[in-house]
């Protein structure tokens, strides 16, 4: 079975500690949602588990592979508080580009993720012409090609309607039920099994 | 000793082929994003043919003094020009979150980013090149100066993109940085800037130039090893 550990984590921003010595393990089939309130390093904690910032000290490690190397970070998807969207290209642009970037050639599954995510008929629609809902809609959709068995979202239903809402869940526990690992930072309550929550 | 092993020889060679995938995606990316907005690539070129045009009407529009001139002119206007395009290699990125992807990607950094080092010299580097010829006639330049003036904007555009890429990775974040990346760069630039238009000013008298050229092509060469990696590592921690 699958394990993501974090061990003995310290963070600390200026002269603050934000977390020190935070330990969790997460196996796989499970949902970890980070709870606190604003400002208790919710997306930091996620940016470390992304590779994207490093602890004071501490270590992360999925199936032996630590963070940073390349095995474990073709393991994970990230998603951040940015769109990840340039205006310039259209959405199916976008999201062939962005599974490129995270090791799948989508190829044609793109077109039917964007229509998975309920974007039908914005296939060709610029990203500068989207709203916040849309723009989010389409990096989600990343989620129906990913083959990651970790995702790691920060806020993925902020800026979504409750039909948006509805699919992601779905999506989330359908990765959960195949084994995936799945660990989201939301202030909202959500419908999902298996869920465990971890307070900073 | 895989390697040695015929399916382990596909693995690597398998490998091999996804990184020139996603070399060449990056690349196109970034060259049909700047050909969609072309305002982005466009200025720095007018700036660069309309600042060399200005130079006649301010000094003399005498042949003698501009073509004695005309080596120093056309390489400052061009390093300026690259200059000004630099500020927007990373920002647009890292102001939509592609960046961010980009660097927890398991593809190799240096890797995407030599592609968008790449596209960036093919949108400025490239086109200065082209329109050199241009110039140096406008500037009274012989036809023998103005195909080394090219020679040495040929071998060393690509220096001036990827020197430019440490410097736009290390002030990617801050805002209103223009001033801190020239004070950054420039530096850097100034022994491209000596050589390459003594290379010019050596040709004009019919001097040797092979000395200026073996430099100009070892920055490159240096550059072209260097610049991929130390931006990836300035990249993350601008990330941080």
């Amino acid at each position: 079975m699958s394990e993501l550990i974090v061990n003995e984590l310290n963070c600390q921003r200026g002269y603050s500690a934000l977390f020190s010595r935070l330990s969790f393990s997460i196996t796989s089939g499970e949902i970890l949602r980070i709870s606190g309130a604003n400002g208790s390093a919710k997306t930091s904690l996620l940016k470390i588990l992304a590779g994207l910032s490093s602890p004071e000290s501490g270590s992360v490690a999925y199936n032996n592979h630590a963070v940073g190397s390349s095995e474990y970070q073709e393991d994970i998807f990230y998603l951040g508080h940015l769109p990840a969207l340039s205006p310039e290209l259209c959405c199916q642009e976008n999201l062939g580009y962005l599974s490129q970037l995270q090791g799948d050639n989508a190829g044609d599954k793109v077109r039917d993720a964007l229509i998975a995510i309920g974007l039908k008929g914005y296939e060709y629609e610029y990203a500068a012409n989207l709203s916040a809902g849309q723009k989010r809609r389409v990096v989600l959709a990343s989620l129906f090609i990913n083959k990651a068995p970790i995702w790691l979202l920060d806020e993925p239903f902020t800026a979504l309607d409750s039909d948006g809402i509805a699919i992601l869940e779905e999506q989330i526990n359908k990765h959960s039920r195949s084994g995936g690992i799945c660990i989201l930072t939301t202030h909202q309550d959500c419908n999902l099994s298996n869920m465990r929550t971890l307070s900073l | 000793m895989h390697f040695n092993h015929p399916s382990g020889l596909q693995f690597v060679q398998y490998e091999d082929a996804l990184a020139v995938n996603i070399f060449m995606q990056t690349l196109a990316r970034d060259l049909k994003m700047a050909l969609r907005n072309p305002s982005s690539f466009l200025n720095p070129l007018l700036f660069f043919v309309i600042a060399i045009s200005l130079f006649p009407l301010a000094i003399s529009p005498e042949a003698h003094t501009l073509s004695n001139i005309a080596p120093g002119i056309i390489w400052v206007t061009c390093m300026l020009a690259v200059l000004l395009s630099l500020n927007a290699l990373f920002h647009t990125d890292y102001d939509n979150g592609v960046l961010e992807q980009m660097v927890i990607s398991h593809h190799s950094l240096p890797l995407l980013l030599l592609a968008k080092i790449t596209a960036h010299w093919l949108l400025t580097g490239l086109p200065i090149v082209l329109l050199s010829p241009l110039l140096g006639a406008a500037l009274f330049l012989d036809s023998e100066s103005i195909g080394v003036l090219m020679l040495t904007l040929l071998l060393a555009t690509p220096s001036l993109s990827l020197i430019g890429a440490i410097g736009a990775s290390l002030i990617v974040g801050i805002k209103n940085s223009g001033m801190l990346l020239s004070l950054l760069i420039l530096p850097l630039y100034t022994p491209i800037l000596i050589f390459a238009s003594s290379a010019v000013s050596q040709a004009q008298y019919d001097l040797s130039i092979s000395a200026q050229l073996y430099f100009l092509a070892s920055i490159l060469i240096l550059s072209l090893m260097g610049s991929p990696f130390v931006s990836a590592l300035a990249l993350k921690t601008s990330l941080e």
